[in-house]
Parts: structure tokens; C-alpha cells; sequence
């Protein structure tokens, strides 16, 4: 029993090494990267159009509302950085119904990371709104005695979305791995169900999380206007 | 009882209680949240997308403190600090 993929060693040389983590976060942004490429090659503007476009279609534009309904008025700005969040997170948890895969999200290095990513990102999405002083006053709100705890917030929070993920993803494949020495025949697949619920929650949360954050740092200029 | 055994046994116990105690509060709150949001559901139907979103984000917040207590048991049980701390020397020996 392994807590997380990074524990399954595919080659190492040295320092470097590759392990389960790393191997399908490739897959994963080839298989999205190519997948996009071949879809958007031949885009059509009229009725008629393929599948995989309509499909393609659709969760941009539900991502759109969703960006749009959080209080984020013109999402294509934000399109880039949030819909790949959220689409990273859901394929890697759709994924887990290929045998022999674990998802990449189940290793706290993963998810770390992609706090990360948010925790760069809000300021610099504040930043480029209302410039360096205006974002940075916004930490003084609503009073001075307040500049503390507005930056535990923005650390603490960064933590819990790297262990909500994290918890979630590593918990589904442990909890499937415990059933299967248990009851092998009918629970892990009723869990499994279960997983691809949550894996796309959560993806749906991550990613949500993010957007509210980008509109709280970009909050107090459409406030004004 | 050596050093090891008493890790052990209070890892594997505290790892049951973690777990045990922490779901208690995150289920009562998230039973009171879905009962929330059902009422505001049947009194408000037009604001069903608004309800069902903050609901769910809501929901993945206080589920996030039960995750937490869970993070915490599997960690005692499969990655304890002080296990290794401990075993390694008596390997040594």
C-alpha cells in the first residue's frame, strides 16, 4: 500500500527520477495538447460542424458562465489560466477509470504545485487590473491592523487547496484499494463511481475557488466604475 | 513495551480517533447546510443555479476540515515521522 504515486519509480539516474507522478502528468498534457491541436485544426463556422468541436464548444462556454457568474466580467482574460486548471484536474480524474493509472492530483506534489499557480497568479491578475499600488492597498482593507491576518489568509488558503485536492484524489484511490482486498467484486466499482463524482467536484471546486479569489483581488476597480 | 510498540499502538489508536472525531463535526455542519439550502430550494426555485453552486462550494469547504483529519490518520498510519525516526536506528543496531 502506497500513499502516493511519487513512490512508484519508473527510472532514476542519480537525483533525477521519474516516478508515476510525473509520467502521467506528461500523458496527461499530451493527450490534451494534441487532442485540442487535432480538434481545432479544422474549425467550422457554419451548421454544420463535428463532434468533437460541439463537445470542445460546450465546456468553453459553460466554463465562460461559470467565470462570468462568479463576478468576473469579461472571462477570456481569465479563460486561459482557470478553464486549464479545471481541465487538468477533471482528466486527470476521469482518467482513473483506465486500469493500471493513477491520478496525478493524488500526490501532494501535484496539487502543491497548482496552489502555487494560484497563489502567483491572483496577484499578478490584481496587479495588471489596478496596478501595483491599488492591489497592494488592498491588503490594508479595512483597516492597518488587518495586514496580518489578510496575509495568513493568502497563505492558509493556498494550503487548503492543496490539501482538499490532495485528500480527495488520495483518498479515493486508498479507500478503492482497501475495498478491493476486502469485497473484490461489487464495491470497488460502486467507489469508483463514486471517485469520478468527486474528482469532478472537486475539479469544478479548485478551479471555482481560484476564480473567486482572481475577482476578489480585481474586485475594487469594477466596484468603483 | 519498547519505543516502537508504543508508537505504534498510539499511532494506530489516535489515527481511529482522528478520523472518528473529525467526520462528527463536518457531518452535522453539512447536514445543516443541505437542509439550508433545501429549504431556500423549495421557498426560491428560480435561484436554483445560484443556491446549487454555493452549496457546492460550501459543502467542499467544510469537507475540506473532515480531509484534513483524514490526511492526518493516513499519515500516521503510512507515513509517521517518528516511526522512521525510530526504526532506523534500531536497524542500525
Amino acid at each position: 500500500m502506497h500513499l502516493s504515486p511519487d513512490q512508484i519509480v519508473f527510472w532514476h539516474y542519480g537525483f533525477l527520477k521519474l516516478n508515476a507522478t510525473i509520467v502521467f502528468t506528461w500523458g496527461l498534457m499530451l493527450a490534451l495538447a494534441l487532442g485540442s491541436q487535432l480538434i481545432t485544426r479544422k474549425l467550422s463556422m457554419n451548421l454544420q460542424r463535428a463532434r468533437w468541436q460541439n463537445l470542445l464548444e460546450i465546456v468553453i462556454t459553460a466554463i465562460k458562465a461559470q467565470i462570468k457568474e462568479v463576478g468576473l466580467p469579461n472571462p477570456e482574460k481569465y479563460m486561459g489560466f482557470l478553464g486549464t486548471l479545471f481541465l487538468f484536474i477533471a482528466t486527470a480524474s476521469l482518467c482513473t477509470v483506465i486500469p493500471g493509472y493513477e491520478p496525478p492530483t493524488g500526490s501532494l506534489s501535484t496539487t502543491t504545485a497548482l496552489a502555487l499557480c494560484v497563489l502567483v497568479a491572483v496577484p499578478v491578475f490584481g496587479i495588471l487590473d489596478q496596478g501595483i499600488g491599488g492591489y497592494l492597498k488592498s491588503y490594508l482593507e479595512p483597516t492597518i491592523m488587518m495586514l496580518p491576518f489578510n496575509i495568513i489568509s493568502e497563505i492558509s488558503r493556498t494550503l487548503a487547496l492543496a490539501v482538499r485536492l490532495f485528500g480527495n484524489m488520495m483518498s479515493g484511490v486508498m479507500i478503492i484499494g482497501i475495498l478491493l482486498s476486502i469485497t473484490p467484486f461489487i464495491f470497488p466499482i460502486v467507489m469508483t463511481a463514486l471517485g469520478l463524482l468527486t474528482g469532478m467536484v472537486q475539479a469544478y471546486i479548485f478551479s471555482i475557488l481560484a476564480a473567486v479569489y482572481v475577482a476578489a483581488a480585481t474586485r475594487t476597480r469594477a466596484k468603483e466604475t | 513495551m519498547d519505543n516502537m510498540t508504543i508508537i505504534a499502538v498510539a499511532s494506530i489508536a489516535i489515527a481511529g480517533i482522528t478520523t472518528g472525531f473529525g467526520c462528527m463535526g463536518p457531518a452535522l455542519a453539512e447536514g445543516r447546510a443541505v437542509a439550508t439550502a433545501l429549504t431556500s430550494l423549495a421557498q426560491q426555485p428560480d435561484a436554483a443555479a445560484t443556491i446549487t453552486r454555493t452549496l457546492f462550494v460550501g459543502l467542499a469547504m467544510i469537507e475540506s476540515t473532515a480531509i484534513y483529519c483524514f490526511v492526518v490518520s493516513m499519515i500516521l498510519i503510512f507515513a509517521n515521522p517518528f516511526w522512521n525516526h525510530f526504526v532506523a536506528p534500531a536497524a542500525g543496531k
